[in-house]
């Protein structure tokens, strides 16, 4: 049988940049921190993954100051949401191929 | 990838954008508890209600004063009474607040999730808005005598603001929200039944809502 493969993400192959995108997609903006309690990761984990997917354009950086402290905000681009959107679409699809066979 | 995996992928998505975007340590405890509460309240209140009625009615006879009906009470001076009542409904309010959060706290921590968070803080923001305008046109039209007022408004702002805050939580909150609005705008049509429409509000549909809750997520 043949699986479509090539049609899931690189980039969402790593589990944690697709739990990263799911986040900003159910989300208008998720802060550093706050993504990071989630997915329960360390910083330089969490920060590669994300440089990652800026580099993909599929995030944007937001930075801004709460009194002294930074505060980063991430945000998924239109170009994001559709990479994972058809990301889902794809793993959707092998499971429905794998059920028919 | 085996099709194990895929599911497990799907099911970490899904979970992950629920947990990203709900608060889901809403405990149903606590709505029955606050519902238990909100009736002790309405007994305490129907009965100062009830022994300031005889003080007033016999005041009436003395006087030969005509009753009017205005909401919950006979004419008379009355602040006596609403100040009495005032403190039971926040003596209410304040211990349901209170389990609410010790009840969500616990709940987190027994599943290791975090409260404090993007999605509690907008929480709170949306539900504070149309609790405080609330809260804030009661006190005014109190203090400008219309005590009628207060069941149907706290009912409906308290139902408006639970539909603004089920955006960020269990979607049965919402429903509660429209059943509390319904019975706001019932209880606007019936004046006089004031303390009744609060006990069914605020105490049977908590206890309702808190039961289905506990039964669906709690368990």
């Amino acid at each position: 049988m043949k699986i479509p493969f090539d049609k899931l993400d690189k980039a969402f192959e790593n589990r944690v940049r697709l739990q990263i995108m799911s986040v900003l997609a159910a989300n208008e903006r998720y802060d550093f921190n706050s993504l990071k309690d989630l997915l329960g990761i360390t910083d330089g984990n969490l920060a590669s993954h994300l440089k990652a997917l800026e580099k993909e354009e599929y995030i944007t950086v937001h930075k801004s100051f709460l009194g002294r402290k930074p505060n980063t905000n991430y945000e998924a681009t239109a170009k994001g949401k559709k990479a994972f959107k058809e990301h889902l679409d794809a793993l959707e699809q092998l499971i429905k191929q794998q059920k028919a066979t | 990838m085996e099709e194990k995996e895929i599911h497990g992928e799907l099911s970490a998505i899904r979970n992950l954008m629920e947990r990203s975007s709900k608060f889901i340590s809403l405990s149903g405890l606590s709505g029955i508890l606050a519902g238990v509460y909100a009736l002790i309240g309405a007994g305490v209140a129907y009965k100062f209600i009830a022994d300031n009625k005889s003080e007033i009615n016999v005041f009436a006879e003395n006087f030969r004063l005509k009753k009017t009906n205005i909401g919950l009470f006979y004419g008379g001076d009355y602040s006596a009474l609403a100040e009495k009542l005032f403190v039971v409904a926040l003596l209410v309010l304040i211990f349901s607040i209170g389990t609410g959060i010790f009840l969500s706290i616990d709940k987190a921590k027994r599943k290791g999730q975090k409260i404090w968070g993007p999605v509690s803080r907008s929480l709170l923001f949306h539900m504070s808005i149309p609790l405080i305008s609330g809260g804030v046109l009661i006190l005014i039209l109190l203090y400008r005598g219309h005590y009628g007022i207060v069941t149907p408004c706290s009912l409906i702002f308290y139902g408006l603001a639970l539909v603004s805050a089920s955006n960020f939580t269990f979607n049965m909150v919402k429903y509660l929200g429209l059943c509390e609005i319904t019975l706001g705008l019932i209880a606007a049509c019936l004046p006089g039944y004031g303390l009744l429409f609060w006990a069914l509000g605020f105490g049977v549909l908590h206890i309702i809502y808190g039961s289905m809750m506990y039964l669906k997520y709690d368990r």
